[in-house]
């Protein structure tokens, strides 16, 4: 059976044990939307202060908050087995990884799978859909292309940085929630166009965590108006790519961590 | 050709150590010291195609060392290990594809899944294709009298239960060695029982070697023939249990009940080890005086109600090897 | 609180204070995040600030706002102490109906211990940044600023103790209502967005619409961050101190009584079904 199936069959087992707690599901469906929906809703008591941002509107803004959600759900959805990968590593789960002939990254990954991220999911789109609605620019095949690009490239984005997370569990056994607020950070930051953050900031969220390469560029040229950065456009095509660069290179750091724990075991 | 060769193999741990109080923890946010623990200091052993081993030692003696690296979760910092023919860690995938692990205080079902979708799974994880599956899963259903709890949840299961579902996990693909890891901790008597009985028949029917470690001497008296001690990080001790008996002390015992509670018993080359009431332990050296001779002579000075002879508990056995740092030469 | 729940406070406080230094990694990381979140909430505000309409509350007041949010995060009862959920979910919970205490008790003095003790480690590095180092490096734009007066500052440090209060009555609510929710998430999941919304972590309050002023002010969560942060700047003036903190207390004894009653069904539950 080849990996992607074995995926698809431990993600099915895992939604299936999760809907045994239906009332639980629930829930935590609501709760996911209402995390976002509250949050969206600070966004907006803004915008009715002030009126604008200076160089953006609303509807503008909801495009951005719409894509960082979109993917941070779908990746959110794909990682929680990550997410709680720290607690896997101290009860010596991880052992039990080990001693099976899978990748021990499609194992984590599939070993859960949180369903009820469609909360923020739906939520995200939507925003997305709403804010679409009411910028100025057409919507054609190939901005909506690149939407799904950039929403693949934010997922891939999201996906490794939660694995860098986990994969320092294999150094310190150290509770991984604090780092958890670099991910929710990253979206917080990612739902503004980084055109209004200082130059040092864009600087991280281009070749550091490349978020802007996911929302911002992309979502500039969806949206057909001129960058205030002023990239060009066939950069803003292209620069969702390094949301996958950066998966790939998280999952290099991932088999050093594994390397690490098979030397100490930690 | 044996199937598992170790050679030489060591492994050292660095541990954190945490100062106490609270200037010691604030300390250690500054600095951290370390000092290094010593796991396994060059072990060295053979063991062959469908061997019983019992692998036993104290807490931290280096026995769930011994086994991680065996089963290719950990990396030794020297040595050498073969075992089928790989080296675990070396070749980990493909190596644990053809061995089973089971670890008695974890479980390796899925905790919400009925316990055969759980096997499901496993199938699809190993590559077991259907039909070897279906003979494999029907087998270890009746072996283990499986089939009441197949649909129920695992999480609902008693640990007896639960342990036997395991087993069956751990052999679904047919290994050839299974690593069993204090496969009996915490079961009630039956279920100590049941998984006694499976291991012994999964032996010696079908020829899977077993290595089994456990604080439990009455699994290593009525499964293992050979016992590998282990103590400090060495092998202090490897053999059939009766050398391990016979190497620490040739001693045996003979439990007297008499007739009357208040007659001082005298047993000529005897050593009375107890005594409560009318109930006297002696211990004897065979080769000094024979049962035979030891039990006509307190017979014919004494009127007794019950007699009978003993070996020392393995328990007894096992504590006197550590205690004198082993005796393997 | 008793003699009792006292000498219990110090004696989890301390071991708290040890656990978290033991955890410095994890500690660098928060305290960076937070510094880092601080400065992309400034960021948002000044950007909105460019646009040049009169804003509800001063730049230097919103940037103080956001910086003690940020140096006080771990006192808001925004997530749950995953070592009691695992107590609970193992049934290991049976065993602390055995002790001696009052369970109530108990459990809010571990939940103001785990805040207070958390809050204490992350705030100082984080004021001492933002409120000196900033300055001094030409930051003052961004800085923390000093409070806004004599009585500012005791309004300040009133108004904390009423925020340990209610978040260690909010986190004990929570905690208790894991004895229903074996997989302990309903509420524990609801409660983190409606803590951080509603307390001004996301959105300082005066910035929200006027129409919906009042929601803020009535819900409890106000006390947890707003209310302190707003005594501090002087935005609300020391003379209106004293019927906002009355509405927190009030809130904090009622939130306390909601937990107990709540805590004496889910025991007697606890023993009918046996953990």
């Amino acid at each position: 059976m080849r990996g992607s199936t074995l995926y698809r069959r431990m993600v099915a087992v895992s939604i299936r044990a999760q809907m045994q707690y239906r009332a639980s599901f629930l829930l935590l469906s609501l709760g996911q939307a209402g995390v976002t929906v509250i949050e969206f809703f600070g966004i907006w008591a803004l915008f009715d202060r002030f009126g604008r941002l200076p160089d953006w509107t609303l509807a503008e803004v909801a495009v951005f908050y719409g894509v960082v959600n979109v993917a941070f759900s779908f990746s959110d959805a794909v990682s929680r087995g990550f997410d709680l990968f720290g607690q896997d590593v101290r009860q010596g789960d991880f052992d039990r990884v080990l001693v099976r002939p899978r990748s021990s990254l499609l194992q984590v990954a599939g070993s859960r799978f949180a369903i009820h991220r469609i909360g923020r999911l739906i939520q995200g789109a939507v925003v997305l859909a709403v804010g679409l609605s009411q910028v100025e620019s057409q919507m054609g095949p190939v901005e909506g292309l690149l939407l799904v690009f950039a929403i693949a490239g934010g997922a891939a984005l999201f996906l490794g940085l939660v694995v860098l997370q986990a994969t320092l569990a294999f150094w310190s056994t150290e509770t991984l929630e604090l780092m958890n607020t670099m991910t929710y950070g990253g979206v917080q930051t990612a739902q503004y166009p980084i055109a209004i953050y200082r130059e040092a900031f864009r600087r991280f969220f281009t070749f550091v965590v490349p978020l802007a390469c996911v929302a911002y560029f992309p979502v500039v040229a969806v949206l057909g108006r001129p960058d205030p950065l002023g990239s060009p456009f066939w950069f803003q095509c292209v620069a969702p790519l390094a949301g996958f660069a950066f998966l790939f290179a998280s999952f290099g750091v991932w088999q050093i961590g594994v390397r690490h724990y098979t030397s100490t075991g930690s | 050709m044996a199937q598992i060769q170790v050679e030489g193999l060591t492994k050292t741990f660095q541990i954190a150590k945490r100062r106490a109080g609270m200037l010691g923890a604030l300390a250690g946010v500054v600095r951290r010291e370390h000092r290094e623990l010593v796991a396994l200091d060059a072990i060295t052993f053979e063991i062959g195609q469908g061997e019983l081993i019992g692998y036993v030692g104290p807490n931290g003696a280096g026995k769930s060392t011994t086994i991680k690296i065996l089963s290719g979760i950990l990396v030794p910092d020297a040595g050498h290990c073969e075992v089928l023919g790989f080296v675990p860690w070396r070749e980990r995938r493909r190596y644990v594809a053809a061995i089973g692990v089971v670890f008695g205080q974890r479980t390796q079902l899925w905790w919400d899944l009925p316990v055969v979708e759980s096997f499901d799974l496993l199938r699809s994880i190993y590559h077991v294709d259907d039909a070897s599956y279906r003979r494999t899963l029907d087998e270890m259903v009746s072996l283990l009298d499986l089939e009441p709890l197949l649909d129920t949840p695992v999480r609902q299961l008693s640990l007896g239960q639960r342990m036997r579902c395991d087993l069956a996990a751990s052999l679904l693909h047919e290994p050839s060695l299974l690593f069993l890891d204090e496969p009996t901790i915490g079961l009630d008597a039956p279920s100590k029982l049941a998984v006694r009985d499976f291991v012994k028949r999964l032996n010696r029917d079908r020829g899977v070697t077993v290595i089994l470690t456990t604080h439990d001497m009455d699994d290593i008296e009525t499964l293992c023939e050979r016992v590998m001690v282990i103590g400090d990080g060495r092998i202090l001790q490897d053999g059939s249990l009766a050398d391990l008996r016979e190497r620490v002390s040739p001693e045996r015992r003979l439990i007297v009940d008499l007739e009357d509670p208040e007659v001082t018993l005298d047993a000529p080359g005897a050593r009375v080890i107890s005594r409560e009431g009318p109930r006297w332990e002696l211990a004897f050296d065979p080769r000094v005086v024979s049962p035979a001779q030891l039990i006509t002579q307190v017979a014919s000075r004494h009127a007794v109600r019950d007699l009978f002879v003993e070996n020392p508990p393995i328990e007894e056995v096992i504590t006197e090897i550590y205690d004198h740092g082993g005796l393997a030469s | 609180m008793t003699a009792a729940a006292l000498s219990g406070y110090r004696a989890l406080l301390s071991a708290r204070y040890r656990m978290v230094l033991q955890y410095r990694a994890a500690a660098a990381a928060g305290i960076a995040t937070q510094f880092f979140w601080g400065v992309i909430m400034i960021m948002v505000m000044e950007a909105f600030f460019a646009v040049g309409v009169a804003p509800p509350m001063s730049f230097a007041a919103t940037v103080s706002y956001i910086w003690l949010g940020q140096a006080l995060l771990a006192l808001q009862p925004w997530n749950h102490d995953r070592e009691l959920e695992a107590m609970v979910q193992k049934g290991h919970v049976a065993y602390e109906l055995l002790r001696p205490l009052d369970l109530y008790t108990l459990w809010f003095v571990r939940a103001v211990a785990w805040r207070t003790a958390g809050a204490s480690l992350r705030a100082i590095p984080i004021v001492l940044v933002a409120g000196l180092l900033l300055p001094v490096m030409g930051g003052e734009r961004w800085a923390l600023g000093p409070p806004a007066g004599a009585e500012a500052a005791l309004g300040f440090a009133v108004a904390l103790l009423g925020t340990i209060a209610l978040g260690g009555a909010i986190t004990t609510l929570v905690h208790v209502s894991l004895l229903w929710t074996i997989s302990g998430e309903g509420l524990a999941r609801v409660m983190p967005s409606l803590v951080i919304f509603f307390s001004g972590m996301v959105v300082p309050i005066p910035f929200f619409p006027d129409w919906i002023q009042p929601l803020f002010a009535w819900l409890p969560f106000r006390g947890l961050a707003d209310v302190p942060f707003r005594l501090y700047t002087g935005h609300i003036p020391p003379s209106e101190a004293l019927p906002t903190l009355a509405l927190v207390a009030a809130w904090a004894l009622a939130l306390v009584a909601l937990g107990r009653w709540l805590m004496a069904r889910g025991a007697r539950r606890l023993v009918v079904h046996g953990g």
